[in-house]
């Protein structure tokens, strides 16, 4: 796994055929005109600017917004490989629910010494305001997204869990809209599974967690810190796509015990709260007293069984790096099987022999903070300079405890549309969870995302990668 | 529906109407400079200014009228808040804070006006393309209009951009109306002179009344009739009768959805039953420029009564 063979190609085998997955695909794509398709792909960023599906960044002008990059080559999984993967992935999911209620509630899994104490007791993610608290219907993770990538035909690993709000789904939902209006009769030639009823599912699923106070159909509201937050885009979305509100701080308060927002006719209580606020924001009674982000008071009818909010706050605590790299343990623990999806190698440089090994291997490791995320503090080693080694290998002396590496794995690649055809490019995969007291659904497809620079590794939209439609096909 | 929402819907539909208000004025400005010289037509220009309400903003950057100067000021000066551009800006920033309170088809109008805008904006407008530019703006309405007509379910929301839009126009016509009256005739001696029958024209068409008048009215261009075509006519969509009857029909529709009578609807009522006893003999012989500072105060309190009425601010 060190790179040195060729990455695993998804379209073709080493002899340069076709794989099942994509023949129908391949069949299709070979009959049409090249020109007709550079016309259609120019036409793609064109909708998506039109249809303003951007993301915000910020530190530049307030928060200009940009484009994800759109590849209308789709990334297509068969439905064998896709059956593999949702088992694993519920296993997954069950067992970080699991995991999250323990470490609140008797913490078994510490006793029993499978993981040690520091996990949480050094999170920055663990909310003491959440021990001995169970939410609604006991679920933590209402919304999860598993970071996947493959590295062979049989080879998929988990690279991350994201537990407390995992963003990108409007794009599995817009990439697909966008293939399906360019190109429409390909979707009659090869039969795939629809991701459209993502927001019923998401709307219906929320619904099922409803808190103890509720009375007749729940309402479901959706917050966003506002117009100028990254994913703003995805909020009002979801909330459109699910027929929610779409709430911010200031529209919130505390009205005789419940949450409610102020409409036109007066104020009207929440029962569900999907929020996408950072916990530490979520009530500045609690929290942050600076934040106008939350609603003051919003933890205390939480507790009292007047809300639900979703993910549940602290459900951060599953998804640091440093339990990562338990994952394997905490899934054995909570469900007594093997982990059906392994985790990438993961070398806790808090271990003393880890750390020794790491900075001696350090150009051929990849290295991320604990508690980082979207490809920010972390180290590509194979593609840094040499000052920037010098300066990791400082860091990693001064907080090893800070940091996590593994190896560079050789990701697979899906073929992009470029100028000259087609062009190999590595891709990871999100797939989407929803959890509901009686159930774990999990939507057929997900976020490919890929690395859109000849041999690039990093596939995240804030370091300039795109996306692309994923396919899951019918039996 | 959310308090936060409604008054989103709202203001994004006033500043669409101030913004295509602007662009008729602007284009009325320059048929009246075309008739004289286009660069020393000082006077016309400035009633330009002053109509658009910008007389401060604009004296404090410039000493002179010129028409260059007077349309980049209103339509792209970065130090103009209340320039077209601006206004677009607000009217983009609020359909994105109310994307899920407006259909696909009409937020996608308006992002599109506003990206050709911006790009068109982002350069000096010169001779050749301010008609284009004005073209642009009017267009920007009217596909937002239509989107929305077209495509908006006929809830609340609905009811608060339609209040927004006749609350605006209502204020904007009345404007452009006392502007002619008090600020364009040198003196008293000059009504009724060839200089005044052609403002009242101009007046006529920075609300795009002109051919409707003329067909109602077989060509006399006479004050009077003017004055009653754009007050008391409710046919003619820009006159402060229908904007006053429109607006009434959305704030009694908000009652009923409400369930509430409400001092905005008490409010709006009671204007439109003055308007419909209103004669024309009466307004000259009170004066019109008193007749439409009272109006003006009227909608405003109309305004700010739908702020209260629908918690628009907390």
């Amino acid at each position: 796994m060190n790179g040195a063979t060729d990455p695993f190609d998804e379209m073709r085998d080493p002899a340069g055929a076709v794989r099942p997955a994509y023949a129908g695909y391949s069949t299709w794509y070979d009959e049409q005109d090249p020109n007709w398709l550079r016309r259609k792909n120019a036409e793609a960023e064109g909708v998506f600017r039109r249809t303003g599906i951007t993301f915000n960044v910020y530190g530049e002008d307030a928060a200009e917004e940009r484009l994800i990059p759109f590849d209308m080559i789709p990334r297509i999984v068969s439905a064998a490989e896709w059956r593999r993967l949702s088992k694993g992935i519920e296993q997954r999911v069950r067992a970080l629910n699991a995991f999250i209620h323990d470490l609140y509630h008797r913490q078994e899994i510490i006793r029993s010494g499978r993981v040690p104490e520091r996990l949480f007791r050094d999170n920055a993610a663990w909310l003491p305001d959440m021990v001995g608290f169970t939410p609604p219907g006991g679920v933590y993770t209402h919304v999860v997204g598993i970071d996947l990538v493959r590295t062979g035909p049989n080879d998929f690993f988990v690279l991350e869990d994201n537990a407390r709000t995992p963003s990108g789904v409007s794009y599995m939902l817009e990439n697909r809209e966008t293939m399906m209006a360019m190109f429409p009769e390909l979707f009659t030639r090869v039969q795939v599974e629809a991701v459209s009823d993502y927001p019923m599912r998401l709307a219906r699923s929320l619904a099922a967690c409803a808190p103890a106070m509720t009375s007749g159909k729940p309402v479901v509201a959706v917050l966003t810190p506002g117009i100028y937050n990254s994913a703003y885009y995805e909020h009002a979305f979801l909330a459109d796509q699910m027929g929610a509100e779409l709430v911010e701080g200031i529209d919130l308060r505390l009205v005789d015990g419940r949450i409610a927002m102020r409409t036109t006719g007066g104020y009207q209580p929440i029962d569900v709260l999907y929020r996408r606020v950072d916990d530490e924001y979520l009530d500045p009674l609690t929290f942050n007293p600076e934040s106008v982000l939350g609603v003051p008071g919003i933890m205390d009818v939480y507790r009292a069984g007047g809300i639900t909010i979703a993910n549940a706050p602290g459900t951060g605590i599953a998804d640091d790096k440093a339990v990562y790299s338990f994952m394997p343990e905490i899934v054995e623990f909570y469900t007594g099987e093997k982990p059906l999806l392994p985790n990438v190698e993961t070398f806790r440089c808090v271990d003393p022999d880890s750390l020794k090994y790491v900075l001696d291997n350090l150009a051929e490791l990849v290295v991320k903070e604990v508690h980082g995320s979207g490809g920010y503090g972390m180290l590509v080693g194979p593609a840094a300079s040499r000052r920037e080694l010098a300066e990791f290998r400082r860091k990693l002396a001064a907080r090893p405890e800070n940091y996590i590496a593994q190896p560079t794995l050789a990701l697979s690649t899906c073929p992009v549309f470029a100028r000259k055809g087609l062009a190999p490019r590595h891709v990871d995969l999100r797939p989407y969870v929803l959890v509901s007291p009686d159930r774990i659904d999990i939507t057929p497809g997900g976020l490919t995302r890929v690395a859109l620079k000849k041999g690039s590794l990093v596939v995240n939209s804030s370091q300039g990668g795109g996306t692309k439609d994923t396919w899951v096909l019918k039996d | 529906m959310l308090a936060r929402t409604a008054n989103g819907l709202f203001w994004m539909f006033r500043y669409l109407e101030r913004a295509e208000n602007t662009a008729r004025l602007l284009d009325a400005g320059m048929r009246m400079a075309l008739t004289r010289d286009l660069v020393t037509a000082e006077e016309e220009w400035r009633s330009v200014i002053h109509a658009a309400g910008q007389g401060a903003a604009y004296r404090a950057k410039h000493g002179t009228y010129t028409g260059i100067q007077v349309w980049n000021h209103i339509l792209r000066d970065r130090d103009n808040p209340g320039s077209v551009l601006a206004m677009m800006r607000q009217v983009r920033t609020n359909a994105r804070g109310v994307r899920n309170a407006i259909s696909g088809e009409l937020w996608a109008v308006v992002n599109e006006s506003w990206m050709a805008l911006d790009d068109k904006l982002s350069r000096p407008i010169g001779q050749g393309s301010v008609g284009e530019v004005v073209g642009m703006i009017r267009r920007a309405g009217t596909l937002a209009h239509g989107a929305m007509v077209n495509s908006m379910l006929r809830d609340a929301g609905y009811n608060f951009a339609r209040a927004g839009t006749f609350v605006e126009r209502a204020d904007n016509t009345a404007r452009i109306l006392d502007m002619k009256y008090y600020l364009l005739l040198p003196s008293l001696s000059y009504v009724g002179s060839s200089l005044d029958s052609g403002q009242w024209d101009q007046v006529l068409r920075s609300v795009a009344g002109d051919r409707a008048y003329r067909w109602l009215n077989a060509g006399q261009t006479d004050p009077r009739g003017i004055v009653e075509f754009l007050v008391m006519d409710q046919r003619f969509p820009r006159s402060l009768s229908h904007s006053h009857h429109q607006l009434g029909a959305n704030l009694a529709a908000l009652e009923r959805i409400h369930d509430a009578e409400l001092p905005s609807g008490a409010l709006i009522r009671a204007s439109c039953d003055s308007l419909v006893d209103l004669s024309i003999e009466k307004v000259f012989e009170d004066g019109l420029h008193q007749y439409i500072q009272g109006f003006l105060g009227r909608n405003q309190a109309i305004a700010n009564a739908i702020v209260q009425d629908y918690r628009f601010m907390g």
